[in-house]
């Protein structure tokens, strides 16, 4: 639809350059189309750059504020960049030494790893988690509905800053409110248990501070997506007989799957480079032993000030970013061809 | 449909037990803010402060240059969203409802910045900011703020000016506007939901900008340029086991948010256009 009636909008200043060379006014003014009563020429010269001088400002925007900062992350990373050379501003171009050293060391591909997996535990939570939230919203009652919904936004809203800063009291040490539960459950050992203590622990508060955090925004798209579902595909679902499980395999699934995908990359994305809540949660300690990308990138560059090294830690991390993005730019294009 | 009463009952026990989970969290900070510190360092919690005190935000409030980093957070987000604001609406009825050479490639570019690793720019940007002489400023916040938000305003007001219907634009037209006085005369008004729920978002992600902050704007005491997110983090680490204050001091941070997020959610989802144009 919206393809035709451009067509026709572009073709217009032509036809009535005929219309006019035909000499029938009448019929032009009877058309009424505002771009027949304008002087044909130099409307369509300005209507031609009208759209490239609207996204100017955001072209110069994006390439100086995001372009070059992108172009300068790869030039730093090229150099030998540390204390004494940025504080007496010199250049020392070092090659490849900073791509090699971290390829070659233990500490990056550790990093590297656990990055992924501490990601793919993510996602999956947030994903079957927010898909069972949303399937549970679309079959509440209203008043219920609102009651759960209340709850996601709050959590939904919640700055990071300040939800990192109250999970780190939720789970204190000694007036923790989740280890005077736990003990009450009749987990005696974990009344003093310090969770910021080992690797494991740390990184489960993390995961669960995520997991909160990010569940409300799948399950709200998963629940919009729900409604657009007709009433008639699960009536014809029931009755052949389907449970609800295969309901949903063979009705919500296939209906919803371009959400899925598209819903699953961005999640992907933004956990892979997700850095307040692992950094301020408990600054990568213990041992830097929850260091993923992002952190380690940090902390190596402003940390132990080696800023060329964190540059080539961040350009590692931009390229792994850059191949998830391609791979969900193509599932994301073929739902625009449709647009 | 009927369900057996088991069936009925199980979808709102899990309901209650998620919202319970979901919103625990926020209830223990602003509960944690108002209690009295015997009921704070205590080994049983008290999980209903009827006690309440204002000690704690009153100790927060008069933390060091509080005040200042309330003004600086509220000038760098507003300034950023505003000014994200008027590029987006530009470029976004440009890829909206203009057929161009280069608008696929801009579309691209625009869903890619959106994703764009600012996590992991902080060094080069730290660099950018020392040389141009401006560390310890608002300036740049607010200008990279502007960019952080800027590709997610111009997607979402595209979905919302396309979902405008082109016929009322159309009969502006026909009624003698040119296609300027119908944008702002017709569009614009029906974008307002749109606009709003935008700018929601682009204030939240402003609001908690951290890492950039973090290392651009190291000075504290008099005239600092930091921003509400530091003054937090600060917070745990110079009262360490004051949690009354911590979390008082939370309060404060995320309570505009929320706020505004409960109030502006219901108005942005509304069919504002609905009914304007009859099939």
């Amino acid at each position: 639809m919206a393809v035709h009636s451009e067509r026709v909008q572009t073709r217009s200043p032509k036809e009535a350059k005929t219309a006019g060379a035909a000499t029938e006014p009448a019929a032009a003014t009877a058309d009424g189309t505002p771009k027949n009563a304008r002087p044909a020429g130099g409307a369509s010269l300005l209507s031609r750059s009208t759209p490239y001088l609207l996204i100017l400002p955001a072209t110069l925007a994006t390439a100086a504020l995001l372009g070059w900062p992108l172009v300068k992350t790869g030039l730093i990373s090229f150099q030998n960049l540390n204390r004494r050379q940025l504080i007496q501003h010199l250049t020392e171009w070092n090659g490849f030494d900073n791509y090699t050293a971290q390829l070659s060391s233990s500490e990056f591909w550790h990093t590297a790893g656990r990055s992924v997996a501490f990601t793919l535990l993510n996602v999956f939570l947030i994903m079957a988690g927010g898909t069972l939230v949303g399937l549970l919203l679309n079959r509440l009652g209203k008043g219920m509905r609102l009651f759960l919904s209340f709850g996601l936004i709050m959590a939904w809203a919640m700055p990071i800053v300040a939800s990192t800063t109250v999970y780190t009291w939720l789970f204190d040490q000694q007036y923790g409110v989740v280890n005077w539960f736990l003990d009450k459950l009749g987990w005696h050992g974990m009344a003093d248990y310090n969770w910021f203590g080992s690797q494991l622990s740390t990184f489960f508060v993390i995961v669960l501070l995520i997991v909160w955090g990010s569940i409300p925004f799948v399950a709200f798209n998963m629940y919009a997506g729900l409604t657009t579902i007709p009433a008639e595909l699960y009536e014809a679902a029931r009755m052949d007989g389907a449970g609800a499980f295969k309901i949903f395999t063979a009705v919500v699934f296939p209906s919803l799957r371009p959400f899925f995908l598209a819903t699953t990359f961005l999640e992907v994305i933004w956990v892979f480079k997700c850095f307040t809540q692992v950094y301020a949660m408990n600054f990568g300690g213990p041992q830097r032993l929850t260091e993923t990308l992002p952190v380690y990138a940090f902390v190596e560059g402003f940390g132990n000030q080696h800023y060329g090294t964190g540059a080539a830690i961040a350009v590692l991390t931009i390229v792994m970013l850059g191949a998830l993005m391609a791979y969900y730019f193509r599932i994301i294009l073929k739902q625009e061809d449709e647009l | 449909m009927r369900r057996s009463l088991i069936g009925r009952t199980w979808p709102n026990v899990i309901a209650v037990v998620l919202a319970l989970f979901f919103l625990f969290p926020v209830y223990w900070m602003v509960s944690t803010a108002f209690k009295p510190d015997r009921d704070i360092i205590s080994r049983t919690p008290v999980f209903l402060p009827l006690d309440g005190t204002l000690d704690h935000f009153d100790r927060a409030v008069h933390a060091d240059q509080f005040w200042t980093m309330v003004g600086n957070s509220f000038t760098v987000t507003v300034c950023a969203v505003l000014a994200s604001l008027a590029i987006a609406t530009l470029a976004s009825f440009a890829i909206a409802r203009m057929k161009f050479r280069g608008r696929k490639a801009f579309v691209l570019i625009v869903m890619a910045a959106q994703m764009a690793p600012w996590e992991v720019m902080t060094i080069s940007i730290y660099m950018i900011t020392r040389d141009s002489g401006m560390l310890n400023s608002l300036v740049p916040l607010t200008i990279f703020y502007m960019m952080m938000v800027l590709p997610f305003t111009i997607w979402t007001l595209r979905g919302f000016i396309a979902a405008v219907p082109k016929e009322l634009e159309e009969s502006a037209m026909v009624d003698g506007c040119t296609r300027t006085q119908a944008f702002v005369r017709v569009v614009f008004p029906l974008l307002a939901p749109g606009l709003m729920s935008t700018s929601l978002f682009g204030f939240i992600t402003a609001w908690n900008e951290y890492p950039l902050v973090l290392i651009l704007n190291k000075q504290t005491g008099e005239g600092t340029a930091q921003t509400l997110p530091l003054w937090l983090t600060s917070f745990q680490s110079t009262f360490g086991n004051d949690w009354g204050a911590t979390m008082a001091a939370s309060t404060l941070f995320a309570v505009p948010v929320l706020i505004v997020f409960l109030f502006l959610q219901r108005k942005a989802v509304g069919g504002m256009t609905a009914g304007a144009v009859k099939g």
